[in-house]
């Protein structure tokens, strides 16, 4: 090793270790740990917590200071409604499920009293995910019916954080509807809003199947198969739609605090015919996602979407796996009204016959064989009851009944009765358009359809025989006549 | 007639009746102390046994709880000390000697604190049972265990603010030990020997997923029910739904 080498080398060192500091000093004023910053900062006053249930969330806190905030929660097993004529006993947070929304500020010493009702058979406690320390206050909090713990904590990291009973078994407590937010707002909160709403989802685990009406306990077995009976928003099915909708106008900005208790599914958060300016994902407030369809919510999760109406409409709001929207309870709903923007969205401009090439015509099913043509009227129309049940009862139904707003009655109908060519024209080269039936509006499609003379004049026969109609026959004659009509008229 | 007069006066002597538990053996669903097995891993499904004993066949009732009052003023509501029972201490009692009506007479006593129940078991030559022999009469050699855990879950989702079933109309398992499930919580002896010793105090064990580790079957619910309550309580809370009855070892 020469002198040189030794020399240069350390003197090389130093300077990077200086230039390495120098980064590094910097970089720590720069961006001191804002958790630090957050454990120091200093408390001035105290106030006690404005709670607020599900869809309302607390005002935004206008405070520039970090103070003390104390909060009573009060734990009470309640009989209330899961869906219609189920009910269901609650374990919540305030009375209700979700539990009750908390909002403090970043810095905050939060002073927490869990008051657990005398009339509860079971102890409880609290894990706040907003918490840092053992079980997020769980540790410090299981009470007994008729006792009150307190603990506090510092809110050291803003965002939305789910909060929930995590006394065992946790699962029960949990899918019982012990869940709730709590929202640690930012120093520097985010841009006002027309409205925050406060949403989540849960999974509940009844005995009886999904529907089965009266009071229905808690089945451990569909909780450890993670087989839920229902999945609702904000505790029960229909808690957010027709007159409990979320009230909106266009124009108005909304945010939605979305949480998701579980306990076990996880929630792909979707509003039907908007996208979400803003997604702050998994409840963080720091790295927000921009415009975004569906976002995940982990069960013992939560998420902040934002977005703006632009036209009016019923927006459905559903956990987009969507067996649970439809069929076990998953779907909430947003009501907008004010001015169209048929730009943004024309609403239906028509509806036309498709007619692919070669598929013009509706192909039927033939009843088996070809039958000898009719010797009589009454066997005419007896024959006619097999090519009508083929063919036609799928829509005008059995009694020729129709189905209101879809497909229009044959029974007692003024437009059947009122001209017989018109009707053989009909089956002959369907139809379609605005057509008023016994004073109704219709605007649908009906087929033209590749029946012989003999069947036509059969179903028809039959249609005309039936329900009250005019008991007029149609021979194979009159079809025949009707389809060379309109052969030489094209 | 009269053979039966006298044993009737002799049961209402010792206080309540009692069932004789046979000995035997069941498994804890929460170990009390740490064994291994053969290959070193934590042995969770080890069976611990249990002598013969003697235990009220029934829970306390309000009724024999008076008794016992007439005969020891010093547990009456308005003389009992704060540190022997919390504020809640016989709150549904009018006054310090009456519990109400007739059907209040034989439901089961509740807000009484553990100081109040071994102070009225020692007062029938008895004790409150183990949480061991409470647990191993429950367990009742494993009969009926599916219907008898539903039976547990069904009651946690009933409301506590209904009025409690009298004691007597319990369905006696096969030990003959009625009321056990679906009645109210009851005090044992030792209800703060798990979860609170110092080995489990700051492990995490007592809440959340951690109370899954080292119960020795994480589907019973309805255990983790009962020791969740137990492990919440100190000897002198009182709670409207925790009553207790009474043991006796045999010699």
């Amino acid at each position: 090793m020469s002198f040189a080498a030794r020399y240069d080398y350390p003197l090389f060192r130093r300077f990077m270790f200086l230039s390495l500091a120098a980064v590094v000093l910097w970089c720590a004023r720069a961006h001191a740990d804002p958790r630090d910053v957050n454990v120091n900062a200093p408390i001035k006053g105290q106030e006690t917590a404005l709670l607020t249930y599900a869809p309302d969330v607390p005002p935004p806190i206008a405070r520039t200071y970090s103070t003390k905030v104390v909060i009573h929660l009060e734990v009470k097993e309640v009989e209330g409604r899961l869906a219609d004529g189920v009910s269901y006993t609650f374990w919540t947070f305030g009375g209700k499920v979700p539990g009750k929304f908390i909002r403090v500020r970043e810095g905050d010493l939060v002073e927490f009293h869990l008051d657990n009702h005398p009339d509860n058979k079971m102890p409880h406690n609290i894990d706040l995910h907003a918490v840092i320390g053992q079980g997020g206050g769980a540790a410090s909090s299981l009470t007994a019916p008729g006792h009150s713990s307190v603990f506090s904590f510092k809110a050291l990291v803003p965002g939305l954080y789910v909060y929930h009973c995590a006394t065992a078994p946790v699962a029960m407590h949990v899918g019982n509807g012990m869940y709730g937010l709590i929202y640690v707002q930012p120093r520097k909160a985010l841009p006002k809003v027309t409205h925050e709403y406060y949403v989540m989802q849960g999974d509940f685990y009844t005995k009886g199947a999904n529907g089965q009406q009266g009071l229905q306990p808690f089945s451990m077995e569909k909780a450890l198969a993670e087989k839920p009976e229902y999945v609702v928003f904000n505790g029960s099915v229909g808690a957010l739609t027709g007159a409990n909708a979320l009230p909106a106008k266009v124009g108005d900005t909304i945010r939605l605090f979305v949480g998701n208790g579980g306990p076990n599914l996880t929630s792909s958060f979707h509003v039907i015919g908007e996208i979400f300016d803003t997604v702050w994902p998994e409840g963080n407030t720091s790295t927000p996602a921009h415009d975004v369809q569906t976002t995940m919510i982990p069960a013992g999760g939560a998420a902040i979407v934002e977005f703006k109406i632009n036209v009016p409409g019923t927006f459905l709001i559903v956990d987009h796996s969507l067996a649970r929207a439809f069929n076990r309870g998953a779907l909430a709903q947003l009501k907008a009204t004010g001015p169209e923007n048929k730009l943004v969205y024309s609403g239906k401009i028509s509806d036309e016959v498709y007619l692919p090439e070669g598929t013009g015509i509706r192909v039927t099913e033939q009843p088996s064989g070809l039958p000898a043509p009719a010797a009589s009227k009454a066997e005419r129309v007896k024959l006619g009851e097999i090519v009508f049940k083929t063919n036609c009862m799928a829509c005008h139904q059995e009694n020729g009944q129709g189905i209101p707003g879809a497909f229009p009655p044959l029974a007692m109908s003024d437009y059947l009765n009122g001209d017989k060519t018109r009707a053989i024209r009909t089956v002959l080269g369907g139809r379609q358009g605005v057509l008023t039936v016994n004073g109704a509006k219709y605007d649908g499609v009906m087929p033209a359809w590749t029946l012989t003379d003999e069947d036509i004049a059969n179903v028809l026969s039959y249609i005309y025989g039936n329900w009250g109609n005019s008991g007029f026959e149609v021979t194979p004659t009159e079809v025949k006549a009707a389809r060379s009509e309109a052969a030489n008229a094209k | 007639m009269a053979s039966s007069c006298l044993a009737g006066l002799a049961v209402a002597a010792s206080g309540a009746e009692t069932v004789r538990v046979p000995a035997g053996t069941y498994v804890p669903f929460y170990a009390r102390e740490s064994v291994k097995t053969a290959r070193g891993q934590e042995d969770l499904h080890r069976p611990i046994s249990v002598a013969s004993f003697a235990l009220d066949r029934r829970p306390v009732t309000n009724r024999e709880y008076q008794l016992f009052l007439r005969a020891h003023p010093e547990w009456r509501k308005s003389a009992v000390k704060p540190i022997f029972a919390d504020a809640h201490y016989l709150a549904h009692w009018r006054s310090d000697l009456d519990f109400g009506d007739d059907a209040d007479a034989e439901r089961p006593v509740t807000n009484v604190s553990w100081f109040a129940a071994e102070a009225y078991c020692r007062a029938q030559g008895k004790e409150l049972p183990t949480t061991d022999q409470w647990e191993y009469a429950l367990a009742d050699n494993g009969r009926d265990r599916d219907a008898l855990r539903q039976r547990i879950l069904t009651w946690y989702g009933e409301s506590g603010a209904h009025e409690l079933p009298a004691a007597k109309s319990g369905v006696a398992n096969g030990f003959g030990v009625q009321g056990l499930a679906g009645h109210v919580w009851e005090w044992t002896l030792d209800f703060n020997s798990l979860m609170s010793g110092p080995d489990l105090r700051g492990s995490g064990q007592q809440f959340c997923g951690g109370a899954s580790l080292g119960a020795s079957d994480p589907n019973d619910y309805a255990s983790f029910m009962r020791y969740s309550m137990r492990a919440s309580l100190k000897a002198s809370y009182t709670t409207k739904l925790l009553g207790f009855r009474c043991a006796r070892n045999e010699p």
